[in-house]
């Protein structure tokens, strides 16, 4: 049996992720709980769920640096309409969804009349919602709302008493639902056909202006519903929160097998790619001797092996044919 | 001459335009005071302050004229920083350092040069790799702490006066001269935008893009330095978490606040260092007129939103097209031409 060469990243990623998690374990046998597994994917659910959004715009051979203000934006968004008005937090959930889902489709729309760049189309709008963001407030405004609570304390108690909370679950779903979009609608075909060039997607029929915009809305989307959990997750909203989210989601899109140039990639090596850079967070955690730039210059050393990794495979498949 | 300078001449008015904004709303923003030696003034501080991002802005015009990016730039200013400053702080002199975070800056150029040229990796990819592992190199050589020293000469680059002005002053428009005067004197400048316009085709005709990409990531290295060693040399102190952080944005926004196009070729130094100083007069202006910081970025956002407007390609060429329609239909109502 064969393997399609197209899923080596994907296999590599995931092997990495258990190669990793087995060397943890023999260090620190405790890793291997449903405690520490719950924790990681609390603790980067929000990353996880951007990063499926950010997964499709790189998919797409483009890229979306106004993830990160919007997930700042997000929580200072809740967290203002919450205090100044009576609202439910269900309402202000799809209010804000609402909102991001148009300023992405809105990037995207500039993006395709204008023909610029999406680096710096992006960029814009990443200085747009930091900047919204700062205008609603400058201080951390704290959520205090008896359904904040209960979303908060929403888990799934695991054998082992590792608690799968509500935002883990949450990001499970994302990636599941970027899977599907991605892999299984004609929406996904679409992307990957863009990624593979614009011109032969338009000679395939690809409807590109409105690929373009869906793509930059469904990622705006994903930052909406990361704001949503970053907001659950640290209980306030903050407009100089997750500086820097995008380069980060970026990483572990790239780390998780996707092809940087577009067209070829899995939802699923994200979930991994994301898994992986949290497992590194917590053995340093663990270790307690080491320091946290250890964190950045491993993630660093781990994208490059990756990169080289696919250029190498771009260069065998291009031999092959 | 006169092309040149018809070249930067959006800059000029658009900087020219945003001054008198900012004095109508502070008036003293154009006086100059002369007091113990030294000019001092909001202008000869935008001028100062400008520095890194301007610096900055001069090595990614040539990265991006070859149709490239440098995301590392902030980075390679905190790891020349931390350089110097482990180099004053272990007994070495102001000389040595620098030699030793201009010899960082470069090594670090070489690194991104070869995986964009040789190993072939995107160039925005790339520099994401030494963007996000170098601020934890940086943070190894200092070992986590704000390394501060106390050196006289080294902090005369970053807060000395010569001649009146400050000398970061004197770094950047001295190393915008030269980079200008090497690129538009020697054919260099025009190898560069070969490149970037079409790299196989370039080096079909005999240009050696290999040695010239790794040449100018390079030099994105040496001026990310100089600015790591303004940063460094104003504090008295190298912060690796912070020194630099975001400011390859913000040099990326002065290049193409430049009209020089994220897509390669044609590109101006001066009309790059001129969207600094723009940059650099919203951030000052902002402040003295009394806005809240807040706007800085919302009014920032609205600026790169014009540009992208007026550089589009798109709307040139529809712009093209009306024009031309325009033109074989002489009888087309004035009314019909706008829609």
């Amino acid at each position: 049996m064969t393997i399609n060469p197209r899923l080596y990243p994907l296999l590599a990623t995931i092997g990495i992720f258990i190669a990793a998690y087995i060397v943890c374990w023999i260090q620190f046998p405790y890793m291997l709980s449903t405690r520490v597994a719950g924790n990681l994917l609390t603790d980067n659910a929000y990353l996880g769920i951007v990063a499926v959004g950010m997964t499709l715009v790189i998919l797409s051979g483009g890229i979306d640096l106004s993830v990160g203000s919007v997930i700042a934006f997000s929580g200072v968004f809740i967290a203002v309409l919450l205090r100044e008005t009576g609202l439910h937090p269900l309402v202000v959930f799809v209010l804000l969804l609402g909102v991001t889902t148009a300023f992405g489709a809105a990037m995207g729309g500039v993006i395709h009349v204008l023909g610029m760049p999406a680096f710096i189309v992006t960029l814009a709008g990443m200085f747009l919602a930091r900047g919204a963001s700062y205008m609603l407030t400058i201080d951390s405004v704290p959520i205090q709302h008896p359904f904040y609570e209960l979303l908060k304390d929403a888990y799934w108690l695991m054998p082992g008493k590792g608690r799968l909370t509500l935002i883990g679950i949450v990001m499970l779903l994302s990636v599941a639902v970027g899977a599907v979009v991605a892999h299984r609608t004609r929406f996904g075909a679409s992307v990957f056909a863009l990624g593979g060039g614009e011109r032969t997607a338009r000679l395939m029929g690809v409807r590109v202006g409105a690929t373009t915009v869906g793509i930059y809305a469904f990622s705006g989307f994903m930052a909406g519903v990361s704001g949503i959990v970053f907001s659950i997750y640290t209980g306030s909203g903050y407009p100089l929160a997750t500086v820097g989210t995008e380069l980060t989601a970026i990483a572990a899109v790239v780390i998780g097998g996707t092809l940087l140039t577009g067209g070829a990639g899995y939802v699923l090596g994200t979930l991994f790619g994301v898994l992986t850079m949290g497992l590194i967070q917590t053995y340093i955690v663990f270790d307690g001797s080491l320091s946290s730039w250890w964190t950045k210059i491993v993630i660093g050393i781990l994208l490059l092996l990756f990169i080289l990794l696919q250029r190498g495979l771009v260069r065998a498949t291009a031999v092959r044919a | 001459m006169k092309r040149s300078f018809r070249r930067v001449l959006p800059q000029l008015l658009t900087l020219a335009a945003l001054m008198a904004l900012v004095t109508l709303f502070f008036p003293q923003f154009l006086s100059i005071d002369y007091a113990g030696g030294r000019l001092s003034g909001p202008v000869i501080d935008v001028l100062k302050r400008g520095a890194p991002v301007a610096l900055l802005a001069v090595g990614m015009t040539l990265v991006i004229a070859t149709r490239g990016i440098d995301l590392s730039v902030g980075t390679i200013m905190a790891i020349s920083g931390a350089v110097a400053a482990w180099a004053l702080s272990s007994g070495w002199g102001a000389g040595p350092a620098v030699i030793l975070a201009v010899g960082a800056g470069l090594v670090c150029g070489l690194w991104n040069g070869c995986l964009v040229a040789i190993v072939g990796i995107q160039p925005i990819v790339a520099t994401l790799i030494l963007m996000t592992s170098g601020r934890g190199i940086a943070q190894l050589i200092t070992e986590g702490r704000i390394l501060t020293f106390d050196a006289e000469p080294f902090a005369w680059l970053g807060s000395g006066i010569l001649l009146g002005l400050p000398v970061p002053v004197f770094i950047w428009v001295l190393t915008a001269v030269g980079v200008a005067a090497l690129m538009r004197r020697t054919a260099l400048g025009l190898l560069v935008e070969s490149i970037g316009i079409n790299r196989s085709a370039s080096a079909l005709a005999g240009v050696n893009a290999t040695v010239l990409l790794i040449a100018v990531y390079m030099a994105s290295g040496l001026c990310a330095a100089l600015a790591g060693i303004i940063a460094t040399a104003d504090i008295r102190g190298a912060d690796a978490n912070n020194a630099g952080l975001w400011l390859e944005l913000d040099a990326i926004l002065a290049v193409v606040i430049g009209g020089t196009s994220l897509l390669g070729g044609r590109f101006s130094v001066a009309a790059s260092v001129l969207g600094a100083m723009i940059i650099q007069t919203i951030d000052t202006g902002i402040l003295l007129a009394g806005f809240p910081s807040e706007y800085n970025l919302v009014i920032k956002a609205g600026l790169v939103l014009m540009i992208l407007l007026i550089q589009s390609p798109n709307l040139v060429g529809h712009w093209h097209f009306l024009r031309h329609s325009l033109r074989r239909d002489p009888d087309a109502s004035p009314r019909g031409a706008k829609s």
